[in-house]
């Protein structure tokens, strides 16, 4: 295996996606939208109507969710005023889902380009033509949506830690954030989830020949976030470290798989096929 | 002759079609080698099987002396390819895009960087060096998809369609870099296109194909040879001038095509040419040029296309 060529792959794709504002327009909005506007909404909202938020924890809608909430939430809860209390739930605990949204969407959109677009834009052929065997082409191509997807995740988590241990300061009055179980979504679940969105970008464009089309199929899977998102906020399930240890297990196993097809359907005839 | 590419019936199929369908023919040292035929009659396909893009159906080949089958990746790093697309990145620059490429050929930093400097000037592009692709003519685009083919000092030059989609200027321009760099390095090309003037000009062999089949092969001379059965000549008077005698009674001559100030004569040989001048000279013609005419590869293609058509060929 040449890592040179996958390293010189890799690099090119990063560079030329940067290019495109189809693909970095989203990733500034995304993340932005994630990371920043909506914790600070949350958090100046809650200064300037402390009231109201802390009497939020009385919903009946919520009453549910309290009622089933496992010990290791439940304890540090009980401890926390009305206040400290919806944040804490709000940024440390629903939010977290949410998140899981940027390495998905970074990884899809990025492949999406890299394979369907290079197809779509006929620059594939040119590539085709090179020493690069198949699995080299591969590998730099999922490098290429892999490491941004994942890279880009972790520094919005190094951002949205300072955002909200920073904003929330005055009502929490420490550094409370991260909470154990984000460590298990950003460290093992995120990069799993990058993989699997990759994997399932290559296989629908190997069918979808466009970037949009491509883009658009892919993007399907934020579905499987909005399941946890729901999953969580009905009470069905309660994301432990344990269950995001365990989650990420059977994302990898799933990504793993679909890994392996994807690799058997990348040949160069196949790619050629949309090029004719 | 040492073949650097060498075919045998080799067949590739995309479903029912055959797109290639039992080729021969072998491409010497040196030589520039045109492949002719219309749209879809596989020539594309041809290059990307003989670069171990495609897997034939069945078939050998070995280019350089290596089958592209199990050997693509050796293969594609000692051969050059200008697709019929420039297929460039157009977000990068010039120098980005010979960079990328040059590096996947594996070439050494110091000597890329020599080698991209030495082609930049060589095809007028260096002041144009870090400028994004996408700004580019299309003209431009396409001499540097050539410098690209030639970054690594490719043994062999495969080049699709060079001039397709390029304003007469630029065809122009392409053609006499080809050309030039085939006459200064001695570069093997395998040229592929559907302009008949080009390949007469560039070419030393040709092959013409059809619906994937070999229709011909060989140089411009042994396929008039071939075809042209008789010698067409074209004799011009000074005046207008009605032959007396009917020339078709001449030894040697065939047929005969008159105009108020001249004639299109098909002959057998040489030697009836004389006969033909002297006979008009005294009968009080004046006789201002005498013209062998050449069959042009034009000529050629249609009418093996034609014989292919009714399967004579």
């Amino acid at each position: 295996m040449n890592w040179k060529a996958i390293f010189t792959i890799a690099e090119k794709d990063i560079r030329e996606a940067s290019g495109n504002r189809a693909v970095w327009v989203p990733m500034i909005v995304v993340p932005a939208i994630f990371i920043v506007i909506m914790p600070l909404a949350l958090i100046i909202g809650a200064i300037a109507a402390p009231q109201a938020t802390s009497s939020a924890l009385n919903d009946p809608d919520l009453a549910t969710f309290l009622q089933r909430m496992p010990a290791f939430m439940a304890e540090p809860l009980a401890r926390m005023s009305g206040l400290q209390g919806m944040i804490w739930l709000m940024l440390g605990y629903f939010f977290a889902p949410f998140f899981l949204i940027i390495p998905l969407m970074f990884a899809t959109v990025i492949a999406a380009e890299s394979f369907a677009g290079e197809r779509e834009r006929k620059t594939i052929e040119a590539l085709l033509y090179t020493p690069a065997s198949d699995a080299e082409l591969f590998l730099g191509k999922v490098l290429a949506a892999g490491l941004p997807a994942v890279g880009i995740s972790w520094a919005c988590f190094l951002v949205y830690a300072l955002v909200v241990n920073i904003a929330a300061y005055p009502i929490m009055g420490g550094i409370w954030f991260p909470l154990p179980t984000w460590y298990a979504l950003i460290f093992w679940v995120s990069p799993a989830l990058s993989l699997l969105g990759i994997s399932a970008t290559v296989l629908i464009s190997s069918r979808n020949p466009t970037f949009m089309g491509a883009y658009q199929s892919s993007a399907s899977l934020v579905l499987l976030v909005v399941a946890l998102l729901v999953g969580q906020a009905t009470g069905v399930l309660y994301l432990s470290v344990g269950v995001g240890l365990a989650l990420g297990l059977v994302i990898w196993l799933v990504a793993a798989g679909l890994t392996v097809v994807a690799v058997r359907t990348f040949n160069r005839a196949s790619l050629l096929t949309s090029v004719q | 002759m040492e073949a650097m590419v060498s075919v045998q019936n080799l067949v590739h199929t995309f479903g029912e079609r055959r797109a290639v369908d039992g080729l021969t023919f072998e491409v010497g040292r040196g030589e520039i080698f045109g492949l002719l035929g219309p749209n879809g009659a596989g020539k594309t396909t041809t290059i990307r099987l003989l670069n171990g893009l495609y897997r034939p159906r069945s078939g050998t080949m070995k280019v350089l002396g290596l089958d592209p089958v199990s050997e693509g990746s050796l293969v594609r790093a000692r051969t050059g390819v200008l697709t019929e697309t420039p297929a460039l990145y157009e977000r990068l620059t010039a120098c980005q895009n010979l960079e990328f490429f040059g590096r996947l050929a594996g070439m050494e930093p110091g000597l890329l960087k020599q080698r991209m400097e030495e082609l930049l000037t060589f095809f007028e592009l260096d002041k144009r060096a870090h400028d994004k692709v996408g700004s580019f003519s299309k003209g431009m685009k396409q001499r540097l998809a050539l410098a690209r083919a030639l970054l690594h000092r490719p043994e062999l030059i495969f080049l699709d369609e060079p001039t397709s989609g390029l304003d007469p200027e630029s065809a122009l321009q392409v053609r006499e870099l080809i050309e030039s760099i085939c006459r200064r390095d001695g570069h093997t090309v395998f040229l592929c296109t559907h302009i008949l003037s080009e390949a007469e000009r560039l070419c030393s062999r040709v092959a013409i194909l059809n619906h994937g089949r070999l229709v011909a092969l060989g140089s411009l001379d042994e396929l008039s040879r071939r075809l042209q059965e008789g010698l067409k000549v074209r004799i011009t008077f000074l005046k207008e001038f009605t032959p007396p005698v009917d020339l078709l009674r001449l030894p040697g001559v065939r047929r005969v095509e008159s105009e108020p100030k001249g004639l299109n004569l098909e002959v057998e040989g040489e030697s009836a040419i004389a006969g033909v001048v002297t006979g008009l000279v005294q009968a009080g013609a004046q006789v201002v040029r005498v013209e062998p005419e050449k069959m042009t590869l034009e000529d050629m293609y249609f009418k093996l296309q034609e014989q292919s058509r009714e399967g004579e060929v």
